[in-house]
């Protein structure tokens, strides 16, 4: 088996609009959640999240892509600019042939789903744009990426609501480790701020009106973000005898699935993944510093996350740091793990612990050090990053410092 | 049909029961009624009745709205079509 690093990262989220952004955002605990601006949002209850501010997509991109990309497409591109850029790799031949993209996304072009149905329903239009399905569809930002930059390996998109990007940077990890690709372009991303979207959200309950306090006894719900995270996984010695910066090394990963409830999170589905995450890097859970936490500031989310995590690891549940930046960026839904792995990066490399901010009332229910409000240095050698999606659905990444 | 008899037709419905089985001393969970049961009440009632009931699935017992029992419920149905005129 090969051994899998991280050689480029790129991002845009509610934080900043690029990786050095976010980790400086992340590092003083700065909240990216605001008031929503988008149409009607007068209409919704839920009216906060963590928006991208100051986008000129027009700017960036002509008028023939335009059309195709829509927003979801744009984030990732932006970031897949920015994580090939930093790698130095360029896809030709041999390396071109082998290398794919895998992305994680749980809705795709939800405002072009949205602006259309407005169009057809509520205006009465009876003719959309060619491109709409082209626009929309769940693999058009792995397919953009993979014009983009001549990747001519294998490549699709996973969709498994909020573990999406995680699922699918665990099958770009297992592709680069097999042998099957010398790198791999991962992540995900998602763009459900528009009215249809959060409205979509707000029918469940779940959401909260004012902030995302993750593991604070006066929680009251997740809050949305958009954005994407794209990083460049390669394998090791290839990215050795280039010379190539190594950001941190992927050595495992696990997914479960509850097979329980469509909502409701398991203890044992979460708890499975993260020991099958330790024991696929072998690793053992006594040299675990750091877990980036799913974390939504839920009621159900948090406090089984924690006794998760108090199961796997036993008395060391107590001498590890878990924090939710979630609190910060808002979740991204399918592109939330690709995100917060930036965290586990700044955790590795940097030795700073990223917060979990909003944090105001300790529950007894989440007992663990949710390093509240303020970053922390701290000498991290083993990261895991969780993520457990609606449908049960769950996988855990663990990550090492080189 | 009264607002109680409506209410409580609803409530039965979502936990599979005749609407004689429904007291106004019922619990939520004396019917068998779980979390997501309950938005789904609560979006019915929110449907027949045209109100928006506060109500937040992370703090179900800290919102203005009593869902102690099926009176409570009632009760609580009752002033908000008030409230609306």
């Amino acid at each position: 088996m090969k051994r899998v690093v991280i050689t480029g990262a790129g991002t845009i989220n509610a934080l900043g609009h690029s990786t050095a952004a976010t980790l400086e955002a992340m590092r003083e605990g700065r909240c990216g959640i605001g008031p929503l601006e988008f149409r009607d949002v007068d209409r919704l209850a839920i009216k906060i999240g963590g928006q991208v501010r100051d986008f000129e997509a027009e700017g960036r991109f002509n008028r023939q892509q335009m059309a195709l990309y829509d927003r979801f497409t744009q984030f990732t591109l932006f970031a897949a600019e920015e994580a090939i850029r930093q790698s130095g790799l360029e896809f030709i031949g041999e390396l071109a042939a082998k290398s794919g993209v895998v992305l994680g996304t749980a809705g795709g072009g939800v405002s072009t789903w949205d602006d259309n149905y407005r169009s057809v329903y509520e205006d009465g239009k009876n003719r959309v744009h060619p491109f709409v399905v082209p626009k929309l569809m769940n693999n058009a930002a792995a397919s953009h990426v993979s014009m983009e930059y001549n990747l001519k390996g294998p490549s699709y998109t996973v969709s498994t609501a909020c573990a999406s990007s995680n699922h699918a940077m665990a099958q770009a990890f297992q592709m680069v480790r097999s042998g099957m690709s010398p790198a791999m372009i991962t992540g995900g991303s998602e763009s459900m701020l528009c009215f249809g979207g959060v409205k979509a959200w707000e029918g469940l309950r779940v959401m909260s009106k004012d902030a995302c306090r993750p593991f604070s006894a006066n929680r009251n719900g997740m809050v949305q973000g958009e954005g994407a995270g794209i990083f460049v996984f390669e394998e090791y010695e290839h990215a050795r005898a280039r010379g190539a910066e190594i950001l941190c090394e992927i050595v495992g990963y696990a997914m479960s699935s509850d097979a329980a409830d469509i909502v409701m999170p398991s203890k044992q589905g979460a708890a499975r993944a993260i020991s099958g995450a330790l024991k696929d890097a072998g690793v053992n859970a006594s040299e675990v510093g750091y877990i980036n936490a799913h974390g939504t500031g839920t009621a159900a989310n948090d406090k089984t996350e924690c006794a998760a995590v108090a199961d796997v690891f036993g008395p060391h549940a107590d001498s590890l740091m878990m924090s939710s930046t979630k609190s910060m960026h808002g979740h991204l839904i399918g592109g939330t793990g690709a995100v917060e792995l930036l965290a586990c990066i700044m955790a590795l490399r940097d030795g700073v612990i990223a917060p979990t901010i909003g944090y105001e009332e300790p529950d007894p229910e989440c007992a663990l050090d949710v390093v509240p409000n303020e970053a922390r240095e701290a000498k991290v050698s083993v990261a895991l990053s969780n993520a457990f999606a609606f449908g049960g659905l769950n996988a855990v990444l663990a990550l090492k410092r080189v | 049909m009264s607002t109680q008899d409506k209410v409580i037709a609803i409530i039965a419905e979502q936990a599979v029961l005749d609407p004689s089985d429904v007291t106004l001393d019922s619990t939520l969970d004396d019917l068998g009624i779980d979390s997501l049961g309950l938005v789904e009440c609560i979006f019915a009632i929110e449907e027949e009745f045209d109100i928006t009931i506060p109500f937040n699935a992370n703090e179900p017992n800290e919102s203005d709205f009593d869902i102690s029992n099926v009176r409570a419920i009632v009760d609580g149905i009752n002033t908000l079509i008030a409230d609306k005129g």
